[in-house]
């Protein structure tokens, strides 16, 4: 199982927790996997999130590989000007 | 050597053990300079076509107001006017929906206008006549009989229970319940126990800040050239930062294919992130479309100011605790943004922002997106971090004074390094803040005496930097020259950078690469020019795709030779046999390989189509002093220098170029630029008489320093540049004037009016 | 409306038009003669991306009407580089890389020529006051000061 750390402003869509458990092998799994467990994440998933593994921010990428061990954090979809 | 040790395919940190680069690190012209400098390079206003018609708007006066009817018969009357367009010729199959969630929705509603007129400029019909003087009569006989309706321009105001609500349900879920409708989303992050932290301090303060909303001010206006047929299939010629993009969106917003557009980038006069979405694209293509003949549309000055994306404006509270030694025991923001009458306040960036360049126990973010009767927020810049920096390196300041301490010193003990847990979550990988406080440290500038009335501002600052979907194709020509497709539009030398990338890896003269913006039927997919990702993913992507070329004519050579591929090796502009066992070979020149390249195989290309995913951080520390006239209360920079990780400067004169452009930009925004609207909703100062950026005589040099920590996500290390330049001014100016004037400094602009305040409420306070 | 016969010098060579009397002269350049070159920023005299010169003034073409060139001599940015080789204001700008977007450039390539005419050993101040009506938003100015200095310098030499 990856540990998959939500900010703080996503308690309410994940059962009021920061870290939810998810079967996944890449960024794609990650984020169908934290659907699954809450459906209410959908709706910002949807919207754009971008991911860190292990320090590095994917910004989009569903195909990048996630580890047992690897740290993620789920962010908020990243854009520049 | 094997072409798999070929020194630039491993990573940044490898190559700073002292890989010498021969082209990359040096400072050739760039390749579109001659066509620069003579006036002959084709800006997004410069194209037309034969049959042409000129296209204009109508914007709303008001601010908020119905469109209870629209009647374009005397319009289209006109001798020589030959379509008129409203929303009913854009597409009505894009739905609303909450947040950013409807953004396509959001654009479309932008570009013309619904049912509300929802900000003073909203384009509410078009014209396209066989003049420009002709269209613009033309839109001043269309009627709209309107309704107005209640407005709100402040960020605060708009929150505030009594609001008009400009479009109920916008709000996502992320919204907390109670809020005002116009709040439509919500941030909140951090870590550790902010509680305990400011318990813990020796002093704490907490304070109050304002950021006004600036324009990205590009000296080019908005300019297209449209053609649509009734068969669905367009060309279309435009500035903008990205036209795949743009392809994108107009296909929305028309019913089109996709493919059946295609979209062609000009050179582009700036962007700033302001480029980076459409306006008048897609009414030009519906004019274009319903009149069966080209059309030009063109914006004027106005019309940037009234209608196209100046940056948030905030309102933000910053407490942070410190020890004496220094040590912040904790820190917390709130951030309030508007982002004009859509959802995209880029809040959600001001927080993570705000506190990432320190390693912090406690820290506490929130942030509101909120909806106000002004122009659709665009990207510019670094969007969203500036206005952090902003408040929260003025707290740090106060916090410096009142203790004692040296700015730098403190900056230095609480910095951001390899391993710390950044202030929005994951851990941080190679940076390279320390590196730019240190050079802050042992710059000249920072020891240098101050003139009586002047005081020395710093700050730091941080931009997270982008990837993002990119396609490059290179292709060799018989001669042994090559020729690059890149999709990400030129905006400040990158074709020179690309040409630098791909010189270093063919091992042939720059002057022998022409790099070209493909238009989008020439090449795949690219993501927007924008977040700083020109130099990084196109670069990379050239990289990558040079290699490609490289190793196919190390694979010809080996098949000339009669030899193993691996055996063959590629340095300088030649294939080499690696070592005795491989044979004794002459080596063979790149142009020796690409003139039998016909008969020994077929063309030799490279191409390279991936989202590289490593873009990296980046961090830059300033340093500014600045004198203020207490009798008029303006302000005068006297020196100002900028000192920034870019990783690897690719061409150090255009990443120098990239620092003083932001800080000048930083300027502008700190002293002066600011949209102001009248009690009747409109905007008053949409000129640049009123609107006033920094011009030459306000300024001084604008010294640089390069600090090269690579980053392990690109093959020669690269980092964006273009946006983390424009972070610390705003901070580091409010710092310097606060310490020439005396007093804390806590809303932008810092105009003379505003200094007079400031120091007349102090004295009389 | 009728239109006005206009009869000038661009760059050295006689140019006749018809022109709206509202039509300013950066209209007609840019619209009539194809000299694309002087560009519009704002079209009220208040970005100088328009540099031209009027019988050798420099002025904003935006706030000239294209009647009022009529027996006049206008020298745009397309005149500058007498024929294969650059100025020495267009070298060094590309040399100094004092252009990112290049849409100021041709506006104050214009004004620098004009000012090193009148003056040709100015002062960092002076350069600064004399081009303060050319806007750039890319550059911070500091490289464009810097080229025009340093083609000041190099004409010095050569005069
Ligand atoms: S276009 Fe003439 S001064 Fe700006
Ligand atoms: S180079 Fe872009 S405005 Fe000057």
């Amino acid at each position: 199982m990856v540990e998959v750390h939500l900010w703080s402003g996503l308690r309410a869509q994940a059962g009021g927790r920061e870290v939810v458990e998810v079967e996944a092998k890449t960024v794609g799994e990650v984020l169908s996997g934290l659907v699954a467990a809450h459906p209410e994440l959908q709706e910002v998933i949807d919207a754009g999130v971008s991911v860190a593994v292990d320090g590095r921010i994917i910004a989009s990428g569903l195909t990048e590989p996630v580890n047992e061990d690897s740290e993620v954090y789920l962010m908020q979809r990243l854009k520049g000007g | 050597m094997a072409l798999d040790e070929y020194k630039p395919q491993k990573g940044g940190d490898e190559l700073e053990q002292g890989h010498a680069f021969k082209y990359v690190g040096t400072r050739p012209d760039r390749p579109d300079g001659t066509d620069k400098v003579t006036g002959r390079a084709r800006f997004g206003a410069d194209i037309t076509a034969p049959g042409m018609l000129h296209g204009a708007i109508l914007r709303s006066p008001h601010a908020h107001a119905r469109i209870v009817s629209i009647d374009t018969a005397k319009a289209e009357a006109l001798d020589g006017v030959k379509a008129v367009v409203t929303r009913a010729d854009f597409s009505d199959a894009i739905q609303p929906a909450p947040g950013m969630a409807g953004e396509m929705w959001n654009v479309l509603e932008n570009v013309m206008a619904g049912d509300k007129a929802l900000y003073d400029g909203h384009a509410i019909a078009a014209v396209a006549a066989t003049s420009a003087l002709t269209a613009r009569d033309a839109v001043k006989l269309i009627e709209v009989t309107y309704e107005v309706l209640p407005h709100v321009t402040d960020v605060d105001a708009a929150m505030a229970d009594d609001a008009p609500v400009i479009r109920d349900g916008t709000a996502d879920k992320s919204v907390p319940p109670g809020l005002h409708p116009n709040v439509v989303r919500y941030h909140q992050s951090g870590h550790g126990d902010v509680a305990t932290g400011f318990a813990e301090a020796d002093l704490v303060i907490e304070d109050s800040f304002t950021t006004e909303a600036t324009h990205q001010g590009y000296i080019e206006p908005h300019a297209c050239l449209g053609i649509l047929g009734g068969d669905g299939k367009g060309e279309l010629w435009c500035c903008t930062q990205g036209h795949w993009n743009v392809q994108k969106i107009c296909a929305a917003l028309l019913d089109l294919e996709t493919s059946q557009l295609r979209v062609t980038a000009s050179e582009i006069g700036g962007g700033f992130g302001g480029k980076t979405t459409v306006f008048i694209e897609p009414v030009a293509l519906a004019l274009s479309r319903k009149a069966n003949k080209p059309v030009k549309l063109v914006m004027s000055r106005a019309e940037v100011f009234r209608a196209t994306g100046p940056t948030a404006s905030t309102s933000m509270d910053i407490k942070i605790g410190m020890n004496k030694d220094g040590t912040i025991t904790a820190a917390q923001g709130v951030f309030r943004a508007q982002g004009g009458a859509f959802p995209g306040a880029p809040m959600e960036f001001t927080a993570m922002c705000a506190f990432a360049p320190y390693n912090l126990a406690n820290v506490h973010q929130v942030g509101y997106d909120v909806m106000t009767n002004r122009p659709k927020q665009a990207a510019y810049r670094a969007p969203g971090s500036p206005m952090a920096a902003f408040a929260v390196e003025s707290v740090i300041d106060e916090l410096c004074n009142q203790l004692g301490l040296d700015p730098l010193e403190v900056r230095l003990k609480n910095a951001s390094r390899e391993g710390t847990r950044a202030s929005y979550g994951p851990k941080f990988q190679r940076i390279g803040l320390v590196e730019t406080i240190e050079a802050a440290m042992a710059h000249p500038h920072y020891s240098a005496p101050l003139e009586p009335g002047q005081g020395r501002g710093i700050s730091c600052g941080f931009w997270f930097n982008h990837g993002g979907e990119t396609s490059v194709t290179l292709a060799l020509s018989e001669d042994g020259s090559a020729q690059i497709m890149v999709g990400t539009p030129d905006i400040g030398g990158s074709r020179s950078s690309m040409a630098l990338m791909a010189a270093e890896v063919l091992g042939i003269p720059y002057e022998n690469i022409r790099v070209t913006v493909a238009d989008t039927a020439s090449l795949g997919y690219n993501e927007v020019s924008h977040g700083s990702r020109v130099t990084y993913a196109s670069g990379l992507a050239t990289i990558k795709a040079a290699e490609a070329a490289v190793r196919e004519l190390c694979r010809r050579a080996a098949a000339k030779w009669g030899i193993e591929e691996d055996a063959v090796y590629w340095e300088d502009g030649y294939a080499k046999p690696s070592g005795p066992n491989a044979g004794d070979f002459e080596p063979l020149h790149i142009s020796k390989i690409t003139r039998r390249m016909g008969a020994t195989g077929g063309p030799i290309n490279g191409h390279f189509e991936a989202t590289p995913e490593g873009a990296g951080v980046s961090f830059a520390t300033h340093i500014v002093d600045a004198e203020v006239d207490p009798e008029t209360g303006s302000t005068k920079v006297v020196r100002y220098t900028v000192v920034q990780d870019a990783g690897k400067a690719i061409h150090p004169t255009y990443v120098e170029g990239q620092f003083q452009g932001g800080a000048a930009q930083g300027i502008g925004w700190a002293l002066n630029e600011e949209y102001i609207y009248g009690a009747d909703g409109r905007l008053q100062n949409a000129g640049f008489l009123d609107y006033r950026i920094p011009v030459a005589s306000d300024l001084p040099m604008i010294d640089t320093v390069i600090v090269e920590v690579p980053n392990p996500g690109h093959p020669y290390g690269v980092r964006g540049v273009g946006e983390t330049s424009i972070c610390p001014p705003l901070a580091a100016i409010a710092n310097a004037v606060s310490a020439a004037a005396g007093v804390r400094m806590r809303n932008l602009p810092m105009s003379p009016p505003r200094i007079l305040a400031a120091l007349e409420e102090q004295s009389g306070g | 409306m009728s239109k006005i016969h206009v009869s000038t010098t661009i760059n050295g060579d006689t140019a006749e038009f018809l022109c709206d009397p509202r039509e300013t002269l950066l209209d007609v350049l840019r619209d009539r003669l194809g000299l694309t070159g002087a560009k519009e920023g704002c079209g009220t005299g208040d970005c100088g991306a328009c540099s031209v010169t009027l019988d050798g003034r420099l002025v904003c073409s935006c706030l000239v009407l294209g009647a009022e060139a009529e027996g006049r001599e206008i020298a745009t940015v397309e005149g500058i580089a007498p024929g294969e080789e650059l100025h020495p204001l267009q070298r060094k700008f590309i040399e100094h890389a004092a252009l990112q977007c290049g849409i100021c450039t041709p506006g104050i390539l214009v004004a620098a020529k004009a000012l090193l005419e009148k003056n040709p050993d100015p002062t960092e101040t002076e350069v600064r006051y004399w081009l303060a009506g050319n806007l750039c938003r890319c550059t911070g100015y500091d490289k464009i000061i810097r080229a025009v200095m340093d083609a000041a310098a190099e004409m010095r030499e050569a005069a």
